[in-house]
């Protein structure tokens, strides 16, 4: 084994310099332009299959939506397929499915997106039938009462029925205090209850417009085919004049520590979560998300990173530990801890454990072997990145929608190689202060009464 | 509706896209088989290792054995500990996966060109050297442990082992592959090695590679890595008999949403109606919006998020399942439909143009599963697994076309049982209560 071992290092070394050269860069798959009336379009090609997907991304998402209608983006996402002046309700499904296709959507903090994976000679009616409902939605009464009964179910799978769900949504409340990223995304049941056809019309007619939304075209494509296509069916769509300036209310700062504990009758391992506010990727500056997004792989990405080391392998007080950033996001994000403690350790213990942990690794510094081989593994991902340019698409098309531009998609990947061990702990000293920490527990509750039901 | 027609006839003439998927049987100078897709746009290969029997093949009294041997298999290997490997792994940036589920255990590898013999190297000695450190063992086994307590609170993991234990009793089908508490915890490092023994074995083994690797070099590449296996490994259990009866099993648990699970027993896959009962399904319930059930239940009514059906033809048994999620105090209307949906299938079939519609979504959508190295190389191994001809994906889709509507009514007379069909519900359903039919 030794030997191999040496191999594999003298393998790695040789090639590492190499992999930054031959990785074709992922610029050469993508083209952009914008349409005049705002409508930005990206596209990715893949001609190894016959295959696309088209997919748009409207600029609006569940923290635009306004005081009192929380889940009204998400209710509109399944009410874009009711009809339209042309398609009856459930048509668009029933057409792309009987053109061989797959479709679907998904709705976010900062974004919802529409998309489907079809046969690459079917784009033109996709095209056609998705700028028919930019603007063409017809609803009724009836509607509204039957799709509103299916999204408080989707309520009752996604959160209702699942303990963590409901401690993560009690979480995110008490971390945001004044930004809409404290309430959730499906939205509050009593406000769901309650949203109405004058909800969702007035959401649809504020933000469904070309200035407001990104196309992404992945798979067996050409840009001029696309923008062809997209002139003709996007093209003549105008522009929204009054589409409103995107500023939400913003957090203050954070000046006191905050704790929730929540119990449940469901909950069989207990867990401590904390969190932080933490900066986002912001256009040209991406510099301390990039030092985040490397701190979160160090401290909790995987079976050799800090925490693991620490809390699972060496005092063995946990039986899971992870570390979460996302910097996709409009406005401020978290930086999140999960610890699981192990069998007979109380989540005191196991919390007071990831505190020691995470001061030690601020005091101790980056080990710069485990900094190189998570740079080198970033470097690879983007060879098997070209696997999945539909992964490809979906990155434009969320950056893109929290204001990022393709610049910045595209610079990324450099960025995140230039962040030295010493940024990474300046981001975590700024960021991982315990007088800004949100800590949660799940516990166990052995009552008969459930204090969450309903 | 007039617009959707006059698009199925488009399509019907104009033919689906199909991409072109050429295969190659590899047989390597050592004698083992394996399937290959060359594709060297991209450099790197995806490989598809799969040992049939998974974690069926348990020992008596060692319930979740090769479940966590499977686990443990990237613990360590050779003079590599634990996290020494884990770090090895890293700085080649390959990655490799390993899962067990009731009829296989997997290994999937993905690895750079520009290193792949030391990947490879790395991935021998895990198949052939893995280290079961007892200081492993334990940590995983506690991991494991923490996710069967969380299943046991958890209404669509209670669901699915109460519906398990019902459809196959005592058969492996009819527990956790993951074993129990209590079973796991008796577990030695013995035992691990002889999970590991019964289930690596040349007899049960499948490759599929695709990706930037040509046939000889992957034929140099499975006799290293696999060529020294046991000729044999341990014998496959019987078929299991599906003891599904009509009638409703409620679980007490309490939560807002009722999850149920539905089924009776299926069909094989190389039934020779296979394809029709395919077809019928899709109409019934496999689409994602367009299936009678999701009309019925969820677009007409609002009574849930989502419901589904599907065949699921596995090597010991095969069922005809589903599943819905309901409030508690819709759940019960929820079950009616679906049984009314059953029995109207059962007695009265499907329309041409349901039929139709059915088939120009399964040929249409037939060529957006070949998308990706690692997903090709599973459907590879698929198909060797299910005994498939190697020209099957050129022929595939004639097979769905060539079903008549007297096949899909028939099988739906043969297939669909609507007195059989059984629903465990976990919640605090109102208006249901256990029921035998």
């Amino acid at each position: 084994m030794i030997r191999v071992l040496a191999t594999v290092f003298a393998t790695l070394t040789a090639t590492l310099p190499v992999l930054a050269q031959t990785t074709p860069d992922n610029k050469e798959l993508v083209t952009s332009f914008t349409l005049d009336n705002g409508l930005q379009v990206i596209v990715v090609e893949d001609h190894r299959a016959p295959v696309l997907q088209h997919m748009i991304w409207y600029r609006s998402g569940a923290a635009d939506e306004p005081r009192g209608a929380s889940g009204v983006a998400h209710f509109l996402e399944h009410l874009l397929f009711k009809a339209t002046d042309t398609l009856e309700a459930g048509e668009f499904s029933a057409t792309v499915a009987a053109n061989g296709g797959r479709d679907n959507a998904f709705t976010s903090y900062d974004y919802t997106a529409y998309f489907q994976r079809v046969a690459a000679d079917r784009l033109d009616l996709m095209m056609r039938m998705e700028a028919d409902r930019m603007v063409n939605i017809r609803l009724t009464e009836q509607n509204i009462a039957t799709e509103r009964d299916v999204i408080l179910e989707e309520r009752n799978t996604r959160v209702e029925n699942s303990a963590r769900a409901l401690f993560s949504e009690q979480k995110s409340a008490i971390q945001y205090f004044n930004h809409r990223y404290g309430v959730p995304v499906i939205g509050w049941r009593h406000e769901m209850e309650a949203l109405d056809l004058d909800d969702a019309l007035s959401f649809y007619r504020t933000y469904y417009a070309p200035n407001n939304a990104t196309l992404v075209v992945s798979g067996d494509v050409t840009p001029d085919e696309v923008k062809a296509l997209a002139q003709k069916h996007y093209g003549v769509i105008p522009a929204n004049p009054d589409l409103p300036v995107r500023v939400r209310t913003q957090e203050p700062p954070q000046t006191a520590a905050r704790r929730m504990r929540y119990k449940d009758p469901r909950v069989a391992q207990e867990y401590v979560s904390r969190s932080y506010l933490a900066p986002e990727r912001n256009s040209g500056d991406q510099e301390t998300a990039a030092a985040l997004f490397l701190l979160a792989e160090i401290l909790g990405g995987g079976t050799t990173s800090y925490l693991t080391e620490q809390l699972q392998f060496e005092t063995q007080v946990a039986v899971y530990t992870g570390a979460f950033y996302s910097g996709q996001s409009l406005d401020q994000t978290t930086f999140s801890v999960i610890v699981v403690p192990a069998e007979g350790v109380s989540l005191e213990e196991v919390e007071a454990a990831m505190d020691k942990g995470l001061a030690d690794f601020i005091d101790g510094g980056v080990d710069p072997d485990q900094l190189a081989r998570i740079k080198m593994q970033l470097r690879a991902s983007q060879v098997y990145a070209r696997d999945n340019v539909d992964g490809i698409a979906n990155r434009y098309g969320r950056a893109l929608s929290v204001g990022l531009t393709i610049k910045d998609v595209q610079d990324w990947p450099d960025i995140l190689q230039a962040v030295t061990g010493e940024q990474i702990i300046e981001a975590a000293r700024e960021v991982l202060r315990p007088e800004t920490s949100v800590t949660g527990w799940l516990m166990r509750d052995a009552g008969l009464e459930s204090e969450v039901s309903q | 509706m007039k617009h959707l027609m006059i698009l199925i006839l488009a399509l019907v003439f104009a033919g689906p896209a199909m991409a072109e998927v050429k295969i190659k049987e590899v047989t390597s100078p050592g004698g083992l088989t394996a399937w290959l897709v060359e594709d060297h746009s991209i450099p790197f290969t995806a490989l598809e290792i799969r040992f049939r029997g998974g974690t069926s093949l348990d020992a008596p009294g060692k319930r979740g054995s090769i479940h966590l041997m499977t686990a443990l298999i990237e613990e360590g290997a050779g003079d590599l500990e634990s996290r020494a490997y884990a770090r090895t792994l890293e700085g080649l940036a390959a990655s490799f996966g390993f899962d067990s589920s009731s009829d296989s255990v997997s290994v999937s590898a993905r690895f750079l060109s520009e290193n792949r013999e030391a990947a490879l190297s790395l991935l021998r000695d895990t198949l052939h050297h893995p280290r079961f450190d007892q200081s492993a063992i334990d940590r995983v086994r506690g991991q494991v442990i923490s996710s069967l307590r969380s299943d046991a609170k958890d209404p669509d993991a209670i669901a699915a082992a109460t519906f398990r234990r019902l459809a196959y009793g005592d058969h492996p089908y009819g527990s956790d592959g993951a074993g129990t508490i209590e079973t796991i915890s008796g577990l030695s490092r013995d035992d691990i090695i002889a999970a590991k023994r019964a289930v690596f074995s040349r007899e049960h083994l499948y490759i599929g590679a695709v990706g930037d690797i040509t046939a000889q070099e992957l034929g140099a590449v499975i006799d290293d890595l696999l060529g020294d296996l046991p000729a044999t490994g341990a014998t496959i259990p019987g078929l299991a008999t599906v003891g599904l009866t009509g009638g409703v099993t409620v679980v007490d648990f309490d939560t807002p949403q009722s999850v149920a699970l539905f089924g009776h027993a299926g069909i094989d896959q190389d039934d020779p109606d296979f394809f029709a009962a395919y077809v019928l399904n899709q109409v019934l319930g496999g689409g994602s919006f367009e299936s009678r059930l999701m009309n019925e239940v969820r677009e007409k009514r609002g009574l849930t998020y989502g419901v589904y059906s599907y065949l699921s033809p596995r090597d010991l048994a095969a069922t005809y399942r589903g599943g819905v999620s309901s409030a508690n105090g819709k759940i019960a209307e929820a079950i009616a439909v679906i049984s009314d949906e059953w029995a109207k299938a059962a007695h009265e079939g499907i329309t041409k143009a349901e039929m139709d519609a059915a088939k120009t979504y399964l040929t249409g959508a037939y060529p957006l599963r070949f998308d990706g190295n690692a997903r090709i190389a599973g459907i590879l191994v698929a198909m060797q697994m299910q005994d498939l001809p190697i020209d099957y994906i050129a022929t595939r889709n004639a097979r769905v076309e060539a079903v008549t509507l007297a096949d899909v009514n028939r099988v739906a007379s043969e297939l669909l049982q609507p007195e059989g069909l059984r629903f465990v519900v976990v919640g605090k359903p109102e208006g249901l209560q256990d029921r035998t039919d």
